[in-house]
């Protein structure tokens, strides 16, 4: 199939066509770049959600339990759920989907998982490229589950026009929840197993967070803290309802950094997967007496004589 | 990369063998997407084609196997799919191999395989698209 009867098929609604596409720019083969710009610019009309947290804090149940509420309402639902490569193999096991299950019949979600591949920060480095290619299939919902996090992985916040941030009771105290990096970035906060002790307080330390100062200088939103038990269905209207209120005057705020973001991701590759290759860099270093300093200058110079 | 979907149809009610190859699999440096339990045959399938995966692995300890393996082989066909290798283990009587395999399963792994052998079948039978 050529790249434009490919392209063509994607904005049709084809599953075969997508799933082909998010292949190709997942592995980074063929002229996967030119096929991302015929998909760009039929892409915004989506509000895509970031579902970020630690492991086992409830992500892909929480997605599960959201893509029901949002299928109730008529909307059309696609999913990237991004887990860790293995990085010694290169393998990875993508196991969200199993909390996904009931969805599998319903042609109106479409599901990808997706391996970290190396990238850092939460996401994989084709996520956005897929979450875009979902958009352009004509999905209303793109929720983004990231692979689960610690305490600095936000490029989630780059992506997302609304980002979830899951944590769950019995993390750590107060002071857990001042501290900076994505506490930060969350547009709304989900205590999930709320069914467990110590929900309330975890609620509260994060309320008592929130209540210290205004988020980075915005004084129109002040995040929710929803308490859900996600695998009882419990709590997920009031989050639909919540991510609502806030996509109903944020969405597209987030268009240039989303933008800005592929266009980092672009750079890094280009650069470190043509110029500043590991093979290069040890050569550079080896050659230039062990001094990383050297190394770098040696291959910067080659790099600026390129222009 | 290559990418194996690795499926548990039926009734089963564990799925240790499945965890097994899906690690072993992972070792060997494929991405396994992997389903859970009491998966239907057009559930897997869909599956599959939403995950552009290269190859399916089908657990099965039940006995289902003579009509679920075939059925899941026919909708690939259907969807235009029979580019996915299927392959399959479990508790599987040497006499009903030669019937699965003429259905278009690829090979099919008996109990006390070698994860290496499954791994190996993978590398030789099992090519990535894109």
């Amino acid at each position: 199939m050529n790249r434009e009867k490919l392209v063509e098929k994607i904005i049709e609604g084809d599953v075969r066509a997508a799933a082909r596409l998010m292949r190709i720019v997942d592995d980074r083969s063929q002229d996967y770049a030119e096929y991302m710009r015929n998909i760009w610019p039929h892409t915004g009309k989506a509000a895509i959600i970031g579902i970020t947290g630690a492991p086992g804090a409830g992500k892909s149940t929480l997605t599960d339990a959201l893509i029901s509420s949002y299928r109730k309402q008529g909307m059309t639902v696609g999913v990237v759920a991004i887990d860790p490569s293995s990085p010694f193999s290169g393998g990875a096991i993508l196991g969200d989907r199993i909390r996904m299950a009931d969805h599998a019949m319903d042609q109106d979600v479409f599901i990808r998982s997706v391996a970290t591949r190396g990238h850092l920060g939460g996401m994989s480095v084709s996520a956005i490229d897929i979450a875009a290619v979902l958009d352009a299939m004509g999905k209303d919902i793109i929720i983004v589950e990231t692979v689960g996090v610690g305490q600095d992985e936000v490029e989630i916040a780059s992506v997302a026009d609304c980002s979830v941030v899951v944590t769950v009771p019995g993390l750590g105290d107060d002071i857990q929840a001042i501290k900076a990096g994505i506490l930060e970035i969350a547009d709304i906060f989900v205590v999930n197993k709320a069914d467990r002790e110590g929900a309330d307080r975890t609620a509260r330390d994060l309320q008592m967070m929130l209540e210290l100062a205004p988020r980075h200088g915005e004084a129109s939103w002040q995040p929710p803290v929803i308490k859900t038990v996600a695998f009882k269905n419990e709590g997920i209207e009031e989050l639909r309802e919540s991510i609502n209120s806030f996509l109903a005057t944020h969405k597209g705020d987030k268009k240039s950094a989303r933008l800005l973001y592929a266009a980092q991701g672009i750079v890094k590759e280009r650069v470190f997967g043509e110029y500043f290759t590991n093979s290069k860099l040890n050569e550079a270093i080896a050659a230039g007496g062990h001094d990383p300093y050297k190394a770098v200058d040696t291959l910067w110079s080659n790099f600026m004589k390129l222009g | 990369m290559i990418r194996i979907l690795v499926a548990k149809p039926g009734l089963d009610g564990h799925d240790r063998g499945a965890k097994v190859i899906a690690r072993g699999l992972r070792d060997a440096g494929f991405e396994v997407i992997y389903t859970g339990l009491r998966q239907t045959p057009e559930a897997i399938v869909n599956t599959a084609i939403q995950e552009d995966v290269d190859g399916i692995g089908l657990s099965i300890l039940s006995g289902a196997h003579n009509t679920i393996f075939p059925k899941i082989v026919e909708l690939l066909k259907e969807k235009n799919a029979s580019d996915i290798v299927v392959f399959g283990g479990g508790v599987i009587p040497d006499e009903d191999i030669p019937a699965l395999k003429k259905a278009g399963v690829a090979e099919i792994f008996t109990p006390g395989t070698a994860t290496s052998d499954v791994v190996n079948f993978v590398n030789n039978n099992v090519k990535a698209r894109a």
